[in-house]
């Protein structure tokens, strides 16, 4: 079996992969200064015949995709690994999601997709095709805070910040799906994000407040 | 993450014309959420992904007077939010609720859970399933095993079986229904996982050209079930322990049991002997108890992992008095 690379998460065990594109990162950096554009290695798509019928395989290459991402059609070309969450940092310039672990545990990267709370970073971005994408940048309305991120500020429900987008989409998801919810929906439903800081006290009275104001209470 | 082809199946004959004959060619895509990782870090690298997520036979939660059907996608979450699962069958819905992420529940599916690979972190680190150094040493017994297989241990394997449902599968004694080129067949859960003598073999008893359709449970009627998990964690962590328990009951005396324990062996155990420490009696403290010391009665810990034998012991005493209520 293949031994892993320790020296970073990206690069492939075998380092020829990532030129078939015909563009090493030296050529790109040292042409890019002459050519304005790449042209882009596509057209990674063809038909096999799977149980009589013509079934599409894409890739490896890079392969043209177009996502719903907060209610804007967005094309993006990626190879079929990329996953929703580089696509949208990397390609999209949709950078609220955030890059923590990379392996489905910390929540950093949460966004919803139909609606449900998922980690963009197990999600490939080609099988996002078709799905409403919701990042943390669409929760303000008009230049206005949703009242979950509202509630976030004002109950301290962030010190550096960084697991701060996952949670306030997985807040937003968690009163989505329990308007009111009981204190152990919220500890559970919050379950899937970490926070080294330690807010959990703060983020989970934000969601009291958002419920409380729901209900027309004060607080 | 090594390249790959992507091919979107939305039938089975598709998908399975679409796996190869051989492990580790091409893998199958359904929630993601253990692939997708195990794909970063080069333990797994296959030539071709095979996504099954949109073909509409493997979705739906049926239940009817004989029993309990799940299609292999049908997501965790799913199963949570189904009230009729988690009154007839709680040992399933505590199971799924053990999986305190909701991001995993919404993408995780049944189907997935029975197939994920091993949390081993030796074979999680490119050391195999069976977790062996260059020069063919074992590294799990003077290792690091505080979270390996108390059970079932004797063999190479030691790394504990992953699987949240399993338990809950086996004390119900559900099916598990698997398609391949020539159709389909049908695994009872006991029989649906193994222990892989090299990495050219899977945990379950699948071929590489099979996938996971349906999971089939008999009606539980009459029957009192549940799972007990022990976790470190209250949320998104891994059981050092689980058991699942399905009993009939004659007014108090238990007349049948089915005990399954889970994270404790390489396959999840099917453990006769508590069983039958319980049969003809009624369950109380005592008698749950020395289920939970008939459970773990063979079992042989490895030089960190002690512990585990009392943890596994305790998951079948309170799993057995939660069922009995």
């Amino acid at each position: 079996m293949s031994k892993i690379t320790r020296d970073g998460d990206d690069k492939p065990v075998n380092p020829e992969a990532d030129h078939d594109s015909g563009v090493s990162r030296r050529s790109f950096l040292k042409g890019s200064g002459i050519a304005l554009s790449v042209p882009l290695v596509t057209g990674g798509v063809r038909t096999v015949k799977a149980a009589g019928q013509d079934v599409k395989i894409h890739g490896p290459n890079k392969v043209s995709i177009t996502l719903d991402i907060n209610g804007k059609k967005q094309a993006a070309t990626v190879e079929p690994r990329v996953t929703l969450l580089d696509t949208l940092r990397n390609e999209l310039d949709t950078t609220g999601a955030k890059r923590v672990c990379d392996r489905g545990t910390c929540g950093a990267c949460t966004v919803l997709m139909d609606g449900k709370p998922v980690y963009a970073c197990s999600v490939l971005a080609i099988e996002a095709q078709g799905k409403k994408i919701q990042t943390v940048e669409n929760l303000e309305l008009n230049g206005k805070l949703s009242p979950v991120q509202q509630a976030i500020v004002d109950n301290d429900g962030q010190q550096c910040g960084f697991c701060t987008p996952g949670f306030t989409v997985a807040c937003t998801a968690l009163l989505n799906k329990y308007p009111d919810p009981t204190d152990e929906q919220t500890r559970l439903g919050l379950g899937g994000n970490l926070c080294r800081c330690g807010t959990y006290v703060g983020l989970r009275e934000a969601v009291k407040q958002v419920a409380a104001q729901r209900k027309g209470g004060k607080r | 993450m090594q390249k790959f082809e992507y091919a979107n199946a939305t039938t089975i004959q598709q998908a399975v014309a679409l796996l190869g004959n051989t492990w580790g060619e091409a893998e199958v895509l359904a929630g993601g959420t253990d692939l997708l990782a195990l794909m970063k870090d080069y333990v797994v690298a296959p030539k071709r992904l095979v996504n099954i997520k949109d073909i509409k036979e493997l979705k739906g939660i049926t239940m009817t007077a004989n029993g309990l059907r799940l299609g292999s996608l049908v997501t965790f979450e799913e199963v949570l939010d189904n009230a009729a699962i988690k009154r007839s069958y709680p040992a399933i819905w505590q199971a799924v609720a053990g999986v305190t992420s909701p991001q995993i529940r919404n993408m995780g599916t049944v189907g997935g859970d029975l197939c994920q690979r091993p949390r081993c972190w030796y074979y999680r680190a490119g050391y195999g399933i069976l977790a062996k150094d260059e020069n063919g040493k074992a590294l799990v017994p003077d290792g690091d095993n505080r979270y390996h297989a108390i059970l079932g241990n004797e063999g190479e394997a030691k790394y504990v079986n992953p699987s949240s449902l399993a338990p809950a599968l086996i004390s119900l004694m559900a099916k598990i229904k698997v398609a391949g080129p020539k159709g389909s067949r049908e695994i009872a859960a006991d029989q649906f996982f193994v222990t892989p003598k090299s990495d050219n073999e899977r945990e379950y008893a699948l071929a590489p050209n099979e996938i996971v359709t349906d999971i089939l449970i008999p009606s539980a009627s009459g029957v009192k079930t549940a799972t007990y998990e022990v976790r470190q964690r209250e949320v998104l962590d891994w059981p050092l322990a689980t058991a699942s328990v399905a009993l009939k009951l004659d007014g108090k005396t238990v007349k049948s049991a089915k005990i399954a324990l889970g994270h404790v062996a390489p396959v999840p155990v099917d453990s006769d002997a508590a069983a039958k420490a319980l049969v003809g009696k009624a369950v109380t403290e005592d008698t749950a108890e020395a289920a939970g010391a008939a459970a773990v009665a063979n079992a042989r810990a490895l030089s960190r992992n002690a512990y585990k034998i009392q943890l596994a012991k305790v998951a079948v005493k309170r799993a057995i008095l939660q069922a009995a209520g």
